[in-house]
């Protein structure tokens, strides 16, 4: 498998703002990538270095097998951009717009299919780019996007302002690419989006990729919780490995364990007799405040 | 008084984001005019040479034209004469820029709502606007006041006031039409129209009566600054004139504010097509831009026709005075009063169509720090493909505005249309080097791309009022404007021309340069 994009060693300041130290990223041809972070990790920097907006300090960069500053009009006939905060022009209406993207791509846009996304995204195009709600403005990007039919989405939090019947409309879009082959990098902070679209997640803090893989493998490296009550008080579980927070308070124990050393708890729970037991595995929110809350604490 | 609650923080806010522009505008305007006594004292520092300017001045009408009567002949009316139209002129200038940015642009960039969101009454926003005119305004007059307070206090609070009363009479008609339009661009673009009527009808009606006793020029308030004649009997009433048109425009105002919802205005937007023709970058930039070139390209061929029907007044002076032929001669021409009248002229359009390119250029800029930029720049389009869609109209357009100026020149003077035309182009490549200055800064050292504007102005200032001011010869030559041949009247020269033309055109492609080098701003 080919990979669409990846990003190694990635710097990039501004001044004396390191925006990007040292991110790494890797987004499979093919795959719905989740790219998440907490606000000012630097995700938009990167979004825009690879599109060659602005210019790496150091690092490598390919983006479909090129260099996204050297080749960034022959890359961009590939991809198709959808920004978090669509600005328009006032006096242009967003149909305008829409056709003006599909005409820079070189390829009009099939006219079937421009018609069916706004209808689908029940986006009024006579409409003037002033007179767009926050939403609507996402629509015009994302109809522009979507039409253009490229190889390579890079949405940079696309639905922010959209209600969530639209939210349905562009999931089943991206989706619909994903079948047709298309790879999507989705910057993301909506996490059910994330979790029922993305294949493989990255995410950065501070500038650096902090974890990547699948939600699969996101979830293990963090903890269960588990609540017992026990025939007979528990002996040394705050000595076990991997066990965080562990309050036990005569027969009953409330901890925390590491998914991956979940077994040894178990067993020296069963040695102290179990009486009723719950174990919730961790969901995606914990995972992500997990890694959000360390940036706080570290910060 | 529950409508003006929080006027206190938005004044306070609207002079805090204005804290280098407003002392600045206050400055420039304020400043000119208190030079006026040392410099014109230095050229005229007798009292006969004195009355022989004013005699001469006033007996010539295309000099009534540009700056009205002389009423006085001592050193603070021969002031009022010299720089009070124009101190007027850039006090309302001042004044339109400061309440437009303040009340429609905060509408339409959505700043408005989330301050009237807060403890903010309705007449707020716009009281504020209004107090920070009225603070630049008033420390123009200031300075106007502690500058000609010696010859006279009357006479200079009666110029302070007329100046600073003029830059008020336009805050407020910007005031007007930041409801009237959705746009800050427009709401400047209806003020500035406002501004050159008021020019035109003063001129022609001075231009037409040596007394000023014109009607026209009682329908136009820079007529009014001029009937206020400082040091020429200091008619108050005059000024009282211009307080109830603040005073009405202000009120007129207020009531259209009342009377639409933030955001909203009396000329709606209406819907656009629902598919689009445009086909590029070259189209997108073109269609941004065809509205400020069709305003600026209608002013130039008007102006043109109006100036152009006052030329043949030019040689009505008296041919033996040597001091009127003197300044004539400083002002750009060398034989003949109507050449000399007409090559100023020539070069006020080229000085004016550098402001028009400065911001063509610059609108690139805008393009790029709104987030505009992003997504074309996303797509399969280079910035340099980009970056010349809107360089066509800035350089392109300059050349189109001249050739408008030059057209109306020619039709309403009547006699020699080539010349009239060739020289309206041959201001070309003074304008082409402030555009090319401007793409400089724009491409190289973006976060500077506004001192575009102070090196227009400051050719500007050099070009209308240098002259007179008797400024050393190396001063007047940073000016590219300096470089260029006196025409009509003046031998042609291609020297000059053609190496402003290789600057601007190395200045134009160092900017390229840079553009292609450096970081997108956001």
């Amino acid at each position: 498998m080919t990979n669409a994009l990846a990003v190694t060693g990635l710097h990039k300041s501004f001044g004396r703002t390191h925006a990007l130290d040292g991110l790494d990223l890797t987004v499979a041809t093919g795959e719905v990538h989740g790219f998440l972070g907490p606000n000012g990790a630097g995700k938009s920097t990167a979004i825009r270095v690879l599109l060659g907006l602005l210019r790496a300090d150091s690092g490598t960069v390919r983006l479909l097998g090129g260099d996204p500053w050297a080749d960034a009009v022959a890359l961009h006939r590939r991809l198709a951009y959808v920004p978090g905060d669509v600005t328009l022009w006032r006096n242009l209406s967003g149909g305008e717009v829409i056709d003006l993207y599909g005409r820079l791509r070189g390829t009009p846009l099939d006219p079937a299919r421009r018609a069916a996304l706004i209808e689908r995204f029940e986006l009024d195009p006579a409409k003037k780019g002033r007179s767009y709600s926050k939403g609507n403005r996402q629509k015009v990007a994302l109809v522009a996007a979507f039409a253009s039919d490229a190889e390579l989405l890079v949405l940079d939090e696309p639905t922010s302002g959209l209600d969530p019947l639209m939210e349905e409309v562009f999931q089943e879009c991206v989706r619909e690419a994903r079948d047709r082959g298309r790879t999507v990098l989705l910057s993301s902070h909506i996490l059910s989006e994330v979790e029922s679209l993305c294949d493989r997640v990255s995410i950065v803090r501070r500038g650096r990729t902090v974890e990547s893989g699948s939600l699969a493998e996101l979830r293990h490296l963090t903890r269960t919780s588990v609540t017992a009550e026990l025939a007979a008080p528990p002996e040394g579980l705050d000595r076990l490995p991997g066990v965080h927070d562990p309050h036990v308070d005569g027969r009953r124990v409330r901890l925390q364990v590491d998914t991956d050393k979940l077994e040894p708890v178990l067993a020296a729970l069963l040695a102290a007799g179990v009486r009723s037991l719950t174990s919730t595995p961790p969901t995606l929110e914990e995972l992500f405040l997990r890694h959000y809350a360390d940036d706080e604490a570290a910060s | 008084m529950n409508a003006f609650a929080g006027t206190g923080v938005l004044t306070r806010l609207a002079l805090r984001r204005d804290r280098l522009t407003a002392p600045l505008w206050a400055l420039v305007t304020g400043g000119l005019v208190a030079s006026g006594p040392g410099s014109l004292g230095g050229l005229y520092d007798t009292p006969a040479a004195r009355a022989e300017l004013a005699a001469s001045m006033t007996a010539n009408s295309s000099m009534r034209a540009f700056y009205g009567p002389v009423y006085a002949d001592s050193l603070g009316g021969l002031t009022a004469w010299r720089f009070g139209t124009f101190a007027a002129v850039l006090a309302a200038v001042a004044g339109l820029i400061v309440v437009v940015r303040h009340t429609r642009e905060e509408e339409e960039t959505g700043r408005q709502e989330l301050l009237s969101a807060g403890a903010v009454g309705r007449r707020a926003p716009l009281t504020a606007a209004l107090l920070a005119a009225l603070a630049v305004n008033t420390g123009a007059a200031l300075l106007v006041v502690a500058g000609l307070a010696g010859q006279g206090l009357a006479g200079a609070l009666a110029l302070a006031l007329a100046v600073g009363g003029t830059g008020m009479v336009f805050a407020t008609v910007a005031a007007i039409a930041a409801q009237l339009t959705e746009s800050a661009r427009l709401a400047k673009g209806l003020t500035a129209a406002a501004l050159g009527l008021a020019f035109a009808l003063r001129a022609a009606g001075d231009a037409g009566d040596a007394g000023g006793n014109s009607p026209l020029t009682w329908l136009s308030p820079l007529g009014w600054t001029v009937h206020v004649r400082p040091y020429g009997g200091d008619r108050w009433a005059v000024l009282l004139l211009i307080a109830a048109a603040v005073v009405l425009q202000t009120l007129l105002a207020y009531g259209l504010a009342a009377r639409r919802d933030v955001g909203a205005s009396f000329l709606a937007a209406r819907p656009g097509p629902a598919t689009g023709r445009l086909s590029g970058a070259g189209a997108l930039a073109l269609r941004l831009q065809r509205g400020a070139l069709a305003g600026w390209g209608t002013g130039f061929l008007l102006g043109g026709l109006v100036f152009g029907g006052m030329a043949e007044g030019a040689a009505d002076l008296v041919g033996d005075n040597e001091k009127a032929r003197e300044i004539f001669a400083r002002m750009g021409g060398q034989q003949g009063m109507t050449d000399a009248f007409l090559a100023t002229l020539v070069s006020l359009f080229g000085l004016l169509a550098a402001l028009y390119a400065v911001g063509a250029v610059l609108r690139a800029h805008g393009e790029e720090t709104s987030g505009r930029a992003e997504p074309l720049l996303a797509a399969p389009l280079g910035r340099l493909r980009w970056a010349a869609g809107h360089l066509l109209p800035a350089f392109a357009g300059s050349a189109l505005l001249l050739a408008l100026s030059g057209l109306g020149l020619t039709l309403s003077y009547g006699r020699d249309a080539g010349p009239l035309l060739g020289a309206s182009l041959a201001q070309l490549p003074a304008v082409w080097t402030l555009a090319g200055a401007a793409v400089l800064l724009w491409g190289a050292v973006p976060r500077a791309a506004g001192a575009a504007w102070g090196a227009a102005g400051l050719c500007l200032a050099l070009g209308w009022i240098g002259p007179a001011l008797d400024l050393p010869r190396a001063v007047l030559d940073l000016s590219p404007y300096a470089h260029l041949p006196k025409l009509p009247g003046g031998p042609a020269s291609w020297t000059g021309p053609l190496v402003l033309t290789v600057l601007a055109a190395v200045l134009t492609a160092a900017g390229l340069a840079g553009l292609r080098r450096r970081d997108l701003r956001f």
